[in-house]
């Protein structure tokens, strides 16, 4: 039995689920329904959260193994089962998912309107699959619920989304479903090669060289649109521009986490050599990332569109760190990945605070908001400087720690990781005083309201995260510390193995 | 006596007979009536299939074992769920005939006989059996041009289909000298090898029935024929006759010219590839549901056909269990084609769903579980029909297959989507008119199990192994 006495994983995972049952068995007048809807899915986001807080307190983070264990037989004679837990790396991003979707449902009080119902049905599914996902310790059940996240996350850009939201749906689909199903061969073939899709049965494996090659191609084809990484990044700044604000909270805070979540869990260890092998290709790609996405961002007239991407170019720096193989740019960044996902869901709900009043994401649109609303700018100026990287804030810490890690490899990787750093300074900054100071040059500004109570129920935790993990980041590290000892631990293992059989 | 061993066929049969009878009597039109009779004659014969011995029987011309069972259930059930979707329609329409559900059972009897038959003779009796009672009832609504060129179009490219196998059967058994399935495998087992007129055989065989399972390149009737028919009939063709269809290539090539998978198996991955590609690419285009649908089924077949060009163990397991669950998810998403109407009016254009979401939730929700089922996105049932078929053509090596196979999928997704799309995102451009009780449990009970089905697939895949297993040996 696992460390909380119950299937806890598979409760955070299900119960979302149950909440949207019970959501779809509402009957009733439109707005009596759009109101207990509403009040259900909070609820039984925040029930989730809190239960998922046990994960926070029980979890052993001086052990790299994997706690919470549930398994199922499913089809046994396939060696597929239903096996989930947690373990330094996923722990933390199933606090995220959990964390992130009741602010996004509280994001989303007032500014959905339409078909309330089916929205909150999708966000608590979306929920579902991206719990389940982290906690999956099965290939076959990792894939499902990593490719049905497609399904709740099409329908809300499509339904929710802008103006040109069915193009953003369909190129947010097919660019992931095509990188997945490749993946899926490769998972294909380990399964038969290996008789069994238990992930830490899999790490067993010595998946022969020439093989690993085709099976880390066919990994990057699916991580690599998922991560972003340049050049298939494209379906991100639609996706982002077109989906409603808790949308692209989530798919900046989650679901882009999914595809780094997967070169940590499965393409470091599984495949050591191959990842070895191709490191400078990752490099090479993700220092392009790092660079010229954070020029076009400079260019950007579109909020949205702007921060998007930024994250490209955030989470760049993030598969630098995975690469470099060594504990620094490992711990770097998983820990850029969860000060990302906080700061970047939480500039993206800066941007939704100004179009739920004004209806426009445009930069000129503003200017002198500062002075209309200070709580807000205030706020806006805090989530500014930590994707800037101001020391003592979130994601300061992170890039640190990789561009630390990516010196010890190669001196030009830090200094490609670090030319991000000062680019995303200068647009961030530039966004920010556009938006904020300046001259007041539209009266229609002068009316807005600064931010209401929701608004700063929304933003408070979020705050409170960014200075926690800026200032005092060792709980967060800690998480990780051994499982990513580990990691570098059989990483290392394996290489001086290939390279005694070599000789 | 071993006719015992035919007893389902032989109730079918009877009960066919009676039904005509019962049905000619009266002086009232007896439709309904009729109708429940016919599914409960199916659903007795299925009772009866799944206490059957195994064995062969008439002078060696009928075989029964756990594959004909698995794909006997299939027909009768898929026949059953087509005449459920039948009543309402047909009423409708003004086509409520007694006709029309025995028609419909003789097509069944015709599509256990094939999936049964043992003797090219017993397979090409078979094959007319289904054959004819369907030519009928494409044209059944027979004051309407479209449902009549699509009879007629079905009836004449059918019998050169049929004339084809024939020519196939008569070279097969010129060069063999038997027409008996067991005694074509030991001749054709001889180490001597085989002269080229049984291959010459065995691919007009091969062409014969793909015109049944509508494989490119003998595609061609499809979307005219399925876009033709009055809907519930389409929803019948793209089911039951295609599992027979697949049930008999699969026994003939596997039987009788198993050891010839050399040379048929260049064919059969042609034909797969081949359905894949023209399948997905082909559908974009489609404004029109039916047709629409029928690209679909031709692109279902090319990843069916998949599991057979391996040849393996497991790529026959992935066949059937692909079978079954196209079965399932294709009735659903035709009940709901059946159920559309407005004011009235049967309408049939993929534009005819937009806003669905906002004007009936429930019918757009099980629609989106279909076309996402078919599209392969898992958790759906139809994610772990791809799953294993692909599981076999990458165990058999089969990289290219398998390559295309995952490509075409995503193409299609395309279009899965865009039905998605309409339904979800458009407005609303009128309401659809609230869809029968009938169809409503159709729909709820196929998307179900298309929903849910990924939580237990432990049976329906131990069925199909026992199914491959017997049928390999």
């Amino acid at each position: 039995m696992n460390a909380a006495g119950f299937p806890l994983l598979s409760l955070l995972t299900f119960l979302p689920l149950v909440g949207s049952a019970v959501i779809l068995s509402i009957r009733g007048e439109e707005a009596v329904v759009a109101r207990n809807a509403r009040w259900t899915a909070l609820w039984t986001s925040l029930i989730v959260f809190l239960l998922s807080l046990i994960l926070w307190a029980r979890f052993d983070t001086s052990s790299a193994a994997f706690q919470f264990e549930e398994k199922l037989a499913w089809l046994p004679e396939f060696g597929v089962g239903y096996h989930m837990g947690v373990d330094g790396i996923s722990v933390l991003f199933v606090l995220l998912s959990t964390a992130l979707t009741p602010l996004c449902i509280l994001a989303s009080w007032e500014s959905v309107t339409a078909r309330v119902r089916e929205y909150m049905v999708a966000f608590l599914v979306l929920e579902t699959m991206m719990v389940g996902m982290f906690c999956a310790l099965d290939f076959i059940v990792f894939y499902i619920f990593f490719e049905a996240v497609l399904i709740p996350m099409f329908l809300i850009i499509g339904v929710w989304g802008g103006a040109r939201r069915v193009y953003a749906a369909f190129k947010f689909f097919l660019y992931t479903l095509l990188g997945s199903v490749l993946m899926l061969l490769a998972i294909l073939y380990l399964w038969y090669t290996a008789g069994t899709t238990d992930v830490p049965a899999l790490f067993e494996l010595q998946i022969p060289r020439s093989a690993q090659a085709w099976i880390f191609f066919a990994f990057l084809a699916s991580f690599a649109v998922k991560v972003p990484m340049w050049p298939v990044h494209t379906w991100l700044p639609d996706a982002h521009v077109e989906a409603p604000t808790a949308g692209s909270v989530i798919l900046a805070g989650v679901l882009l986490k999914m595809g780094a979540y997967g070169f940590l869990r499965f393409t470091l260890p599984l495949l050591p050599e191959a990842s070895a092998e191709f490191a400078p290709l990752i490099f090479a790609l993700s220092v392009v990332a790092v660079v010229y996405t954070s020029l076009v961002a400079l260019a950007q007239e579109d909020m949205k569109k702007l921060i998007a991407y930024s994250s490209v170019a955030h989470m760049g720096i993030v598969t630098i760190g995975i690469f470099t193989f060594n504990q620094q740019g490992l711990s770097g960044a998983l820990f850029t990945m969860l000060a990302h996902g906080v700061v970047s869901g939480a500039l993206f709900l800066c941007v939704g605070v100004l179009y739920d009043r004004v209806h426009s994401r445009e930069i000129l649109r503003y200017g002198g908001v500062a002075k209309i609303m200070p709580a807000y700018a205030l706020v806006f100026m805090l989530f500014t400087m930590a994707s800037v990287g101001l020391p003592g804030l979130a994601n300061f810490v992170g890039e640190f720690l990789v561009i630390v890690g990516a010196w010890r490899v190669n001196p030009w990787v830090a200094f490609g990781a670090a030319l991000g750093m000062i680019l995303g300074a200068a647009y961030m900054l530039y966004l920010y005083r556009r938006v904020a100071f300046g001259r007041i040059t539209r009266d229609d500004l002068r009316a807005l309201l600064d931010l209401s109570p929701r608004e700063y129920a929304v933003f408070a935790p979020l705050i409170a995260l960014t200075l926690w993990m800026g200032i005092y980041p060792q709980p967060f590290l800690s998480f990780f510390e051994a499982s990513v000892a580990a990691l570098v631990a059989r990483h290392e293992a394996a290489l001086n193995l290939s390279r005694l059989a070599g000789m | 006596m071993s006719w015992t061993l035919a007893l389902p066929e032989l109730v079918l049969a009877c009960s066919g007979l009676v039904l005509l009878l019962a049905g000619v009597i009266p002086k009232q039109e007896t439709f309904f009536p009729i109708t429940m009779g016919a599914i409960g004659a199916l659903l007795v014969t299925a009772v009866l299939v799944l206490g059957q011995g195994e064995g062969t029987a008439l002078g060696g011309h009928y075989v029964a074992d756990a594959f004909s069972g698995f794909m006997k259930i299939l027909a009768l059930g898929a026949a059953a769920l087509g005449l459920l979707l039948s009543i309402d329609f047909n009423e409708k329409e003004g086509l409520g005939r007694f006709e029309f559900p025995v028609l419909v059972l003789f097509a069944s009897l015709g599509a256990m006989v094939m999936i049964s038959a043992n003797d090219l003779m017993a397979l090409y009796l078979g094959l007319e059996l289904l054959s004819l009672p369907l030519y009928v009832i494409a044209a059944f609504n027979r004051d309407n041009a479209r449902s009549s060129e699509a009879g007629l179009k079905y009836f004449v490219l059918g019998a050169l289909a049929s004339g084809l196998l024939l020519y196939g059967t008569t070279l097969v058994y010129g060069f063999a000298g038997t027409t008996n399935f067991d005694r074509l495998a030991d001749a054709f087992s001889a180490a001597q090898g085989v002269s080229a007129g049984v291959i010459v055989g065995v691919v007009f065989v091969i062409a014969g029935l793909a015109f049944k399972v509508s494989a490119v390149p003998f595609h061609m009737w499809t979307p005219d024929v399925y876009e033709g028919a009055p809907t519930p009939v389409t929803a019948y063709f793209a089911s039951a006759p295609k599992v027979a269809a697949i049930a008999l290539l699969t026994r003939v090539l596997l039987g009788p010219f198993g050891d010839l998978a050399a040379q048929w198996q260049q064919v059969i991955l042609l034909i797969s590839f081949g359905s894949m590609i023209l399948g997905s690419f082909a559908a974009i285009g489609q404004i029109n549901l039916k047709r629409l649908m029928a690209y679909s089924s031709i692109g279902h077949v090319g990843y069916a056909l998949m599991g057979l060009a391996v040849g393996s163990d497991t790529g026959l397991r992935g066949l059937l269990f692909y079978m079954a669950i196209y079965v399932f998810m294709n009735v659903g998403a035709f009940a709901v084609l059946v159920a559309m109407r407005r004011q009235g009016r049967a309408v049939e254009q993929v534009e005819d769903l937009a806003g669905l979401a906002r004007t009936d939730l429930g019918m757009a929700l099980w629609m989106a579980a279909f076309m996402f089922s078919m599209a392969g996105i898992p958790p759906l049932a139809g994610f772990f029909s791809k799953l294993y078929v692909f599981l076999a053509a990458v165990q058999g090596g089969f990289w290219t297959l398998a390559v295309v196979g995952v490509l075409t999928s995503v193409v299609s997704a395309y279009y899965y989507l865009r039905v998605v799309k309409v339904m979800f995102f458009d407005q609303p451009a009128g309401a659809l008119d609230r869809a029968p009780a009938s169809l409503t449990i159709v729909m709820a009970g196929t998307g179900l199990f298309t929903l849910l089905f990924g939580l237990f697939p432990a049976p329906l895949l131990a069925a199909a192994q026992a199914a491959a297993a017997a049928l390999l040996g």
